[in-house]
């Protein structure tokens, strides 16, 4: 009881404290991207076990072609670089140039997944045939799924960005730099998974 | 840049139910939230001790003849997914965290209130989901470890809406992560420093990050392993080349940091306990911060011990067998702060204490034999038998159950303003305690002599010790009478409380019981010691 009369610790109504916060979303979206990439870090790790420890059975050793999924990497690689853009002109207020480049963005996203379903139906092997099969087309298509569900969400920010439309201005950035990290996120693990499923 | 908060959107509680209907709403709240994770745990606490009553009323005859042994391998597995995925890990972590954190940080609510109540509201349909798989052609029969090949043999749909079931669970789990560890580290009251937190916050971040770091390989390998069910690909399928050693390993590296998720809590919630109902500071804080901090690290890397019969190579062995015995270092310092903490104090004894104090009991001797068992000699020994069910109930029930009770003593006076029948509360304690003990003591001896887990039927001369084990059940089970009745009772007609019976010095205690919506009529407290009890008559010495 003593104590807490006492309470020299304890200031209540202290005036220094006011009503705002610093603006933290972008800290979750970075803690979610961290579990999202332990996610593929899991499935790189059992698909580089399975190379080390389980030999595939004779004649199931697929070459997997390159030049499409070269392309691909530089679809990703520019698409990043044109949605940077996007963010730069937005900053200038130019919304109408943002719209235009978040659209290029988003086409190179679409053609990425038009190319990657390309490179699905020509592969000699199917989902089933062997573990090595199974492993590409789960990394692959677990890549993507994140790639699609980046392309949606750029097209919203698109439409978002037009003019008088008031959710995204350079007064409010964070939706573009919310998907533009997770579009630069998407694009990280694509460097990855091309280094460690096709090079190596 | 800085976000406004505007009175008139935070203040949208009149949008939204009061009275007791805001517990069935999307409530932003985080006291209504962490209530809710509480209670409907608790409700699940009741359907898996249900479940593990049924397994030791089985397991009272060497005979199948309780049941069939197909409905004996689904009861198990619901026993342990729903006591691990829907009691253990949502309440230590979600209804703890949610009701304190704000309170210890000194913030009005969560950092993400939304996604609090996402978090929460994945929780019910996933866990009903669990149950009623029951009568779709059988729940799942794989345990909750739902190894291949046996998840993959045993009937499909059972499985796979285990597999979703505990996939919506580690969604929740991982927005709670992220929620905790925003709110710990950016939505501090301003002057407050990271090393004046209670140590329930540090517990919370080291919890928070094993959730966001293994939780997502559980995810992606219970994917992999639908694909195997459903699709007939053969990752975990040796038949069609793949290899059942990844899917444990893939699977450890969640479920060992698990331990720590449901256990790291319980750590930094009796370190709120034991100072308060013994007039003491906390005994080593600095050295608790970094002991739960290489709880995290060591954490991360000791899964393998839980495969030692897995053809693990011997370098392995030596690794996680080593890294493992350090383990012991952190929570050894722990348990000698706490003991510390005790010593000399003005000890009262009321059902929070004695609770807690069976706590450190009970985890001591799970903790003793978990050393044991990362010895690999040993480990090979009673591997797969009853011992390692005895151990792991030590830990999980002995360790944080009790620390559940111990909690819901200790704040139950905050949460409703009424105070819990002591007496009703120490006699919930002595039929726990003896019951517990009761039950897993003797499991110990069972598993050194060979009785294996996870099988209905066992060796009649193992009949008596058994039947010894059920009867500790059965006290179990009986313990909850009181416990209810003592909530039951207490909220209706319970003494009054008052803000801070127990004159502690945490946060949550400097504000009326039960607390305004937004935790504070003025400005959040700056409690720069809250551990600072007995300073007063040092000084006067």
């Amino acid at each position: 009881m003593t104590t807490l009369d006492s309470s020299k610790e304890i200031q209540k109504n202290n005036s220094e404290v006011n009503e705002t916060h610093e603006d933290f979303r972008m800290f979750g979206l970075i803690t979610f991207l961290i579990a999202d990439g332990m996610t593929f870090a899991g499935f790189f790790a059992a698909y580089l076990t399975y190379k080390a420890v389980n030999p595939l059975p004779d004649g199931a050793i697929y070459e997997l072609e390159l030049p499409i999924p070269t392309l691909n990497t530089i679809l990703l690689l520019v698409s990043s670089a044109t949605f940077h853009k996007a963010g730069k002109a937005l900053l200038k207020d130019k919304n109408s140039d943002s719209q235009k480049w978040l659209f290029i963005t988003a086409f190179l996203g679409i053609i990425f997944l038009i190319c990657q379903l390309f490179e699905y139906f020509h592969l000699p092997f199917g989902l089933t045939d062997n573990l090595f099969a199974s492993t590409f087309y789960a990394l692959t298509g677990f890549h993507g799924l994140h790639v699609t569900l980046g392309t949606l969400m750029i097209l919203i920010i698109s439409w978002q960005s037009r003019i008088n439309c008031g959710r995204l201005s350079s007064q409010n950035m964070f939706p573009l730099e919310a998907v533009e990290l997770y579009w630069h996120f998407v694009d990280g693990i694509w460097v990855i998974l091309f280094i460690i499923l096709y090079l190596l | 840049m800085t976000i406004l908060i505007d009175p008139q959107k935070t203040n949208n509680e009149s949008l939204q139910p009061k009275g007791w209907l805001r517990y069935f709403s999307f409530s932003l709240d985080h006291k209504v939230i962490g209530i809710q994770y509480l209670v409907c745990g608790f409700l699940f606490y009741l359907i898996g001790g249900t479940l593990a009553s049924a397994i030791r009323i089985e397991l009272a005859s060497p005979m199948s003849d309780f049941m069939p042994r197909d409905v004996y391998n689904q009861v198990l597995t619901l026993h342990g997914t729903i006591m691990i995925f829907l009691w253990i890990v949502p309440v230590v972590n979600g209804a703890f965290g949610n009701y304190l954190i704000p309170f210890y940080v000194g913030a009005r609510d969560m950092a993400f209130p939304r996604l609090n109540a996402v978090a929460f509201w994945l929780i019910p349909p996933s866990g009903l989901m669990l149950v009623a798989s029951y009568f779709v052609e059988g729940a799942a029969q794989a345990g909750w470890t739902a190894y291949p090949p046996l998840s993959i043999t045993t009937p499909q749909s059972g499985q796979i809406i285990w597999i979703l079931s505990v996939l919506l669970l580690g969604g929740s789990s991982i927005f709670g992560g992220i929620n905790f560890i925003a709110t710990i580290i950016k939505l501090r009251r301003p002057g407050l420093k990271l090393m004046q937190l209670p140590m329930y916050c540090w517990a919370m971040l080291g919890t928070s990050l094993l959730v966001v770091l293994s939780t997502p390989v559980l995810a992606g390998t219970l994917i992999l392993l639908s694909f195997d069910i459903i699709a007939n690909t053969g990752f975990f399928n040796p038949v069609l080349g793949g290899n059942v050693v990844v899917y444990q390993h893939l699977f450890w590296f969640y479920s060992h940091p698990a331990v720590y998720i449901m256990v790291l809590p319980a750590f930094g919630l009796v370190s709120e306990i034991l100072p308060v109902h013994a007039r003491k500071p906390l005994f080593g804080y600095t050295t608790m911060v970094f002991s739960i901090m290489g709880i995290v690290v060591l954490g991360l890397v000791v899964w393998a011990h839980h495969m030692f019969t897995s053809g693990t190579p011997p370098w392995m062995r030596l690794f996680f067998t080593i890294a493992t015995a350090f383990i012991a270092v952190p929570t050894g310092i722990k348990f000698f702060n706490w003991v510390a903490t005790l010593w000399g104090g003005k000890i009262s004894i009321n059902s929070a204490m004695l609770f807690s104090c069976g706590f450190i009991i009970n985890f001591v001797f799970g903790g003793i034999t978990g050393v044991a068992l990362a010895q690999v000699p040993f480990d090979i020994h009673v591997h797969d038998t009853y011992f390692v069910v005895a151990h792991f109930h030590y830990i999980v029930y002995g360790g944080t159950v009790f620390i559940i009770f111990s909690s819901i003593y200790h704040w139950f006076p905050k949460v409703i303003g009424k105070m819990l029948n002591e007496k009703l509360g120490i006699l919930h304690f002595i039929i726990t305690f003896i019951g517990f003990n009761l039950c897993f003591a003797p499991q110990h001896w069972l598993g050194l002599n060979g009785m294996p887990r996870r099988v209905a039927e066992y060796d009649p001369q193992f009949q008596f010790v058994n039947q010894i084990s059920s009867l500790g059940a059965l006290l179990m089970a009986i313990s909850t009478i009181p416990f209810l009745i003592n909530i039951f009772l207490s909220v209706r007609n319970g003494k009054n409380a008052g803000d801070n019976p127990w004159n502690a010095l945490t946060p949550e205690w400097l504000t009326s019981s039960p607390p305004p919506v937004e935790n504070w009529e003025g400005d959040a407290p700056l409690v720069e010691e809250p551990y600072g009890y007995g300073k007063e008559i040092s000084e006067q010495n």
